[in-house]
């Protein structure tokens, strides 16, 4: 039985039903319950934005306020999970990672690989990326490269409402550490969502449409920049098929290359940085990968080496839009090896 | 006889005394051969040797149950032991090889076996004191007794982790203990240049938190001291701080060459201060345990370090595909 909810409330689900079945799931993070302890309310906040609204009611043991200190409690998260329970710890703003970095990438990332493959560590920590909301430098980066870079992560980016309810019921399962990054401009996004439980597995992209020309590859809110360049270009008799990796760690590499080698021509679109990121490491990928396939150069489209800045003009320009997917395509199919 | 002995007596048996002397003797020989072994250019990388701190790691581990964790620091082959690790796994471990404890994928510094509750040493200053939160988190979720301890020195101590995990174990009233093993210097730096405040057990006080100091020398001070705090821990009490003062007989890391400390520090401490004579003198001078059982469990000692060293040294490297092995869990 499916229905149409939002990205918010499927996140919401996902905790409430894994919460329900495992007894060992546990969330906590800042506000998480939020007036918890308070007379007059009982479940005040849920968060900064109301993601793990009623969690706290239905569970009070096991959703857990904590002190403005992501090294203790993300660190803490990991020590639970050595020990056994399957902690989903919410770190607001993916930006804040800076204070409680070597908690994740030296101690949670790490555990199975050197204590000689003896470690699990089931945590998830969930936290909230992306510009759009006029939150400038410190509230609004994407920066889900960075932990890609780092071996025993597994990173996830879901794009629909669908992809968020069974990647992070995939994420509690898990025995890995998992980052899973939530775009804060589609929490109110509408989708199709079964009620019972469901997983989608890492490693496997969703191919979103299917065409012959074109192979865009976007990541997270991108994807639906690309969907709406690929209708346009569409009418102008461009066939694109839209690719959403929906974990970059791990990757699926072979839906990819095995697109491009189709299409010959590739398009990677990413919200975050353009050093040393996504979109540059699909590039390479495909052009050590697939190179005799391509029949155009690889174009990427992200936004400029800059912090994200406050200025709605300027955060609008800094974005990229579903105009500069339709651009970068056009550029590629005008443009062909000969 | 003082009063803690007269308090630990109460409580220890003659058995539980050697056990406690056989745990000391052997960090303290695995110690010392490795210092000898180091200086041979066999073992890769770095140790940082726990040598003369032997009554913390003894004395709090002594009051810990199998299923209790434990994470550590840099300097961890004490707690490793005490803890339970297997000491000839540890050896292998050290040398890197495809036998050791942790494949040979750790080393030195990142000992460590959750079948006995050693959550790792830990390469990173300050890493351990929010692990132990998380074990005690699930302590409190799935309704056992457990206890957890952080090892921390004093170095770490000046970490932000470390402050705010007393305030997390405060708040959540976590049952875990922060040992902070004052060892003298933080690497190379002294007290004096890094340390604000008399002692960093007062730094309890700010949190609400029973904070309290001991000779870290005293195998009866430490055990009486974490006797305590454990039994707060399990019966809901909440987290406690300990601060061993003690001294540290090596460097910072092998090799180090101690250009920083007074030439009569060492000496003097192991003349005066040291441990295993403190014991010794106290449990033989009161007829609780005869010298002549502590030489025995010494020979033992020497005859398990020696086969470690042996077996370390002829065990296979790892297999070249073990680079690969292990980064994520399989399904």
């Amino acid at each position: 039985m499916t229905r149409k909810i939002t990205y918010q409330q499927a996140i919401n689900e996902a905790l409430a039903q894994e919460m329900r079945r495992d007894p060992t799931v546990v969330v906590f993070g800042e506000d998480v319950a939020g007036g918890m302890g308070t007379d007059q309310e009982k479940d005040a906040w849920g968060g900064v934005l109301g993601v793990t609204k009623g969690l706290w009611p239905e569970f009070p043991d096991r959703v857990l306020d904590t002190p403005i200190s992501e090294s203790a409690y993300i660190g803490a998260a990991a020590g639970a999970a050595s020990a056994g329970l399957r902690p989903v710890a919410e770190l607001m703003f993916v930006d804040f990672m800076g204070v409680c970095f070597d908690q994740i990438f030296n101690q949670a990332a790490k555990f199975r690989y050197m204590f000689g493959g003896k470690a699990e560590t089931p945590m998830v920590i969930r936290t909230m990326y992306g510009a759009g909301i006029r939150a400038a430098s410190q509230h609004s980066q994407s920066l889900y490269p960075l932990f890609t870079h780092i071996p025993g992560l597994k990173v996830v980016l879901p794009s629909t409402p669908y992809d968020a309810k069974g990647l992070l019921i995939q994420a509690i399962r898990d025995n890995d550490p998992v980052i899973f990054f939530e775009h804060k401009v589609l929490y109110t996004m509408q989708g199709e969502v079964p009620e019972e439980a469901y997983v989608v597995p890492f490693g496997e992209a969703a191919v979103v449409r299917e065409g012959d020309d074109v192979t865009i590859v976007a990541l997270g809110r991108m994807v639906h920049m690309a969907a709406e360049a690929a209708d346009t270009l569409a009418a102008e008799g461009v066939s694109c098929e839209v690719i959403d990796p929906r974990t970059t760690s791990p990757l699926d590499e072979e839906t990819i290359l095995e697109s491009v080698e189709r299409t010959g021509r590739l398009v990677v679109v990413d919200e975050a940085g353009p050093r040393c990121g996504m979109a540059a490491d699909i590039a390479s990928l495909v052009a050590t990968r697939a190179f005799e396939f391509l029949r155009a150069p690889i174009r990427t489209v992200t936004p400029p080496h800059t912090p994200v800045p406050f200025s709605p003009v300027l955060e609008d320009v800094y974005v990229p839009d579903a105009a500069c997917v339709t651009e970068a395509v056009r550029s590629v199919t005008v443009r062909q090896f000969t | 006889m003082t009063a803690d002995l007269q308090a630990a007596s109460d409580v220890l048996t003659r058995q539980d005394l050697l056990r406690y002397y056989r745990v000391m003797r052997t960090v303290r020989e695995f110690e010392e051969r490795l210092h000898i072994e180091f200086a041979t250019g066999e073992i890769p990388g770095f140790v940082h040797l726990y040598a003369g701190e032997e009554a913390i790691a003894a004395g709090v581990c002594a009051n810990l149950r199998d299923d209790d964790y434990i994470a550590s620091t840099h300097r961890g082959h004490g707690h490793a032991i005490a803890k339970g690790c297997d000491v000839r796994g540890m050896m292998a471990e050290i040398y890197g090889k495809a036998t050791g404890i942790c494949r040979g994928k750790g080393g030195s510094m990142h000992i460590a076996d959750l079948a006995v509750g050693m959550l790792g040493a830990n390469g990173i200053v300050g890493g351990g004191p929010p692990l132990v939160c998380g074990v005690g988190l699930k302590a409190r979720v799935t309704g056992t007794d457990q206890v957890a301890v952080s090892f921390t020195g004093d170095g770490g101590s000046n970490q932000g982790t470390f402050l705010e995990s007393l305030n997390l174990a405060a708040v959540w009233n976590l049952p875990t203990i922060f040992v902070v093993e004052n060892n003298g210097y933080a690497e190379a730096t002294s007290p004096m240049f890094h340390q604000a405040g008399i002692e960093i057990a007062k730094r309890a006080d700010g949190f609400g938190l029973p904070g309290a100091v001991v000779d870290g020398h005293d195998f009866f001070a430490v055990y009486e001291a974490t006797r305590e705090a454990v039994e707060r821990a399990r019966s809901g009490g909440g987290p406690s701080l300990i601060e061993c003062k003690v001294l540290r007989y090596y460097g910072h890391f092998e090799g180090d060459q101690q250009t920083y400390r007074d030439p009569d520090e060492v000496p003097d401490a192991r003349a005066n201060k040291d441990c295993l004579l403190l014991f010794e003198r106290r449990v033989t001078g009161d007829g609780l345990v005869g010298a002549d059982e502590l030489r025995a469990i010494d020979g033992e000692i020497a005859t398990l370090i020696d086969e470690a060293v042996a077996e370390a040294k002829r065990a296979p490297e790892p297999a070249l595909d073990a680079v690969l092995a292990d980064v994520y869990v399989s399904y």
